[in-house]
């Protein structure tokens, strides 16, 4: 989906990183990312892949969407896109269904 | 979704939504006509503006329209056949999820992987990468998704995949299907919308040929209801001032030139080609193949996927009812269609826009049917 999920970077191995979604953590690529990344800094995750680096100013407007979608019936398909890419291959899980 | 929940989605800044919301009816009604048609092509969009019920809050003159935004719901019927035959031969298929119940001529994926077959659902193609490398047996990937999420499909071959590993792509490029809309002589749309987070990978910059060929206006847009709106807004605007151009509504995250390294892998490993899009039209350079360097990890190449061996079946007569092609390409709405909500359910898709949670159809269905009809919070 486009809208893809924002999420903490919480430490960095090689080119890829763990990051945190909403207390969900997962391996994200950063082959692809629009700048360097560190530990603490957010990005918004394509498909398992990082594909910017969301500034600063920015994170908490960004974050305050999936927030609420978050708080959405599980029904929802728009909440569940998001917490599909939430779920799907976190790292307790191995990756894939 | 729960009033409290959508009210303070929708009215973070209610002042603004206010304001825009007037700004667009406005805008709408000095063109004097209707309807003023436009196109946005993502099925996020689609989702926000379903569920956040902003069809309501648009002019009644203003018609917004989805077009082929969903990458699963345009993947051709012989592409499902392909990723079906190889299963069928015994070869070790991981894909989207969205990808499993798409109909191919005779049957999905999920039907084949309940005939035995094996089907890996992954979330991301890095997954099936892992799988390849846990196994000696071939693994396939079969690929759908658009530019946004062929960079990722092109990241893991440039990053030494294991042998085994190979890829049946159905990677769609969108600017191309745009001119196809824009050509079609039954169409009414008059500018598109695109979508924010693709653009921050190609930049803006990607619809200048399009708009200097076809004199149609394209606005990049977020995908909050306040995005959405003042998206439109640009975009009627631009509209009305008859110099069609690109305007970036959301710069917040999106530049001219894009993300240059992910475009430069994403052109290192795939080309374009002209191809079927379902029920839509050939594409010139619509479809997104593996070039002739990456041959050793195209499946195409690597197997011999005889579709013929599926093909003496005919396809079920309720399939050829289905009028996604004629929803993508934003002449018929799903009330148009005979079939939806009654026989074309999303646990019984007659159709792929049924299947997909980016599909017209099956977001129509979540949010009521009739997502212009729904109320609207005051």
């Amino acid at each position: 989906m486009c809208l893809g999920v924002p999420g903490r970077i919480v430490e960095i191995h090689g080119f890829a990183a763990t990051v945190d979604f909403f207390g969900v953590r997962r391996t994200v690529r950063l082959d692809v990312v629009d700048e360097p990344v560190s530990a603490g800094d957010y990005i918004l995750n394509h498909v398992g892949f990082a594909i910017r680096r969301i500034p600063e100013e920015e994170i908490g407007e960004t974050l305050a969407l999936y927030e609420q979608l978050l708080r959405e019936a599980e029904s929802d398909i728009m909440a569940a896109d998001v917490r599909g890419e939430i779920e799907a291959g976190r790292k307790d899980t191995g990756g894939s269904e | 979704m729960t009033d409290q929940a959508s009210a303070e989605l929708k009215f973070r800044d209610p002042s603004r939504a206010r304001e825009l919301t007037r700004a667009l009816a406005h805008v709408v009604r000095s063109l004097g006509r209707a309807p003023v048609s436009v196109m946005h092509v993502c099925g996020s969009h689609e989702q926000a503006i379903a569920k956040f019920g902003l069809r309501a809050a648009f002019p009644r003159e203003l018609d917004v329209i989805m077009g082929p935004g969903c990458p699963v719901c345009i993947t051709d019927v012989p592409e499902v056949d392909e990723a079906v035959v190889l299963a069928k031969q015994g070869v070790r298929i991981a894909t989207y999820g969205d990808m499993l119940r798409v109909p191919g001529t005779v049957e999905s994926l999920a039907d084949t992987r309940a005939k035995g077959a094996r089907v890996d659902v992954v979330y991301s193609v890095a997954h099936a990468v892992e799988l390849a490398r846990q196994s000696t047996d071939d693994v396939v990937f079969f690929a759908s998704g658009f530019e946004t999420t062929a960079v990722a499909t092109a990241a893991v071959l440039l990053r030494d995949p294991p042998s085994n590993f190979s890829v049946l792509s159905a990677h769609k490029y969108i600017p191309p299907v745009m001119e196809i809309v824009a050509e079609m002589p039954e169409t009414r749309v008059e500018g598109f919308l695109a979508a924010g987070h693709a653009a921050t990978i190609t930049g803006w910059g990607i619809f200048e040929p399009f708009v200097e060929r076809h004199r149609l206006p394209v606005v990049v847009a977020g995908f909050e209801p306040l995005d959405i709106l003042a998206g439109l807004v640009s975009l009627v605007d631009v509209i009305r001032e008859g110099v069609p151009r690109v305007v970036n509504a959301y710069p917040r995250c999106v530049t001219r030139e894009g993300n240059r390294a992910a475009q430069e892998k994403l052109w290192s490993v795939f080309r374009p080609v002209g191809g079927r899009w379902r029920g839509i039209a050939h594409v010139p350079n619509g479809n997104l193949r593996l070039k002739d360097e990456w041959g050793h990890f195209d499946a195409r190449k690597r197997f011999d996927i005889d579709l013929s061996s599926l093909w003496d079946h005919a396809p079920a007569t309720l399939t050829q009812e289905c009028i996604c092609g004629d929803i993508m390409a934003g002449i018929s709405s799903p009330s148009d269609c005979r079939l939806f909500g009654i026989e074309c359910v999303p646990e019984k898709p007659v159709g792929a826009c049924m299947v997909s949670s980016e599909g017209t159809c099956k977001i129509w269905h979540q949010y009521g049917g009739h997502p212009d009809r729904m109320g609207v919070l005051a």
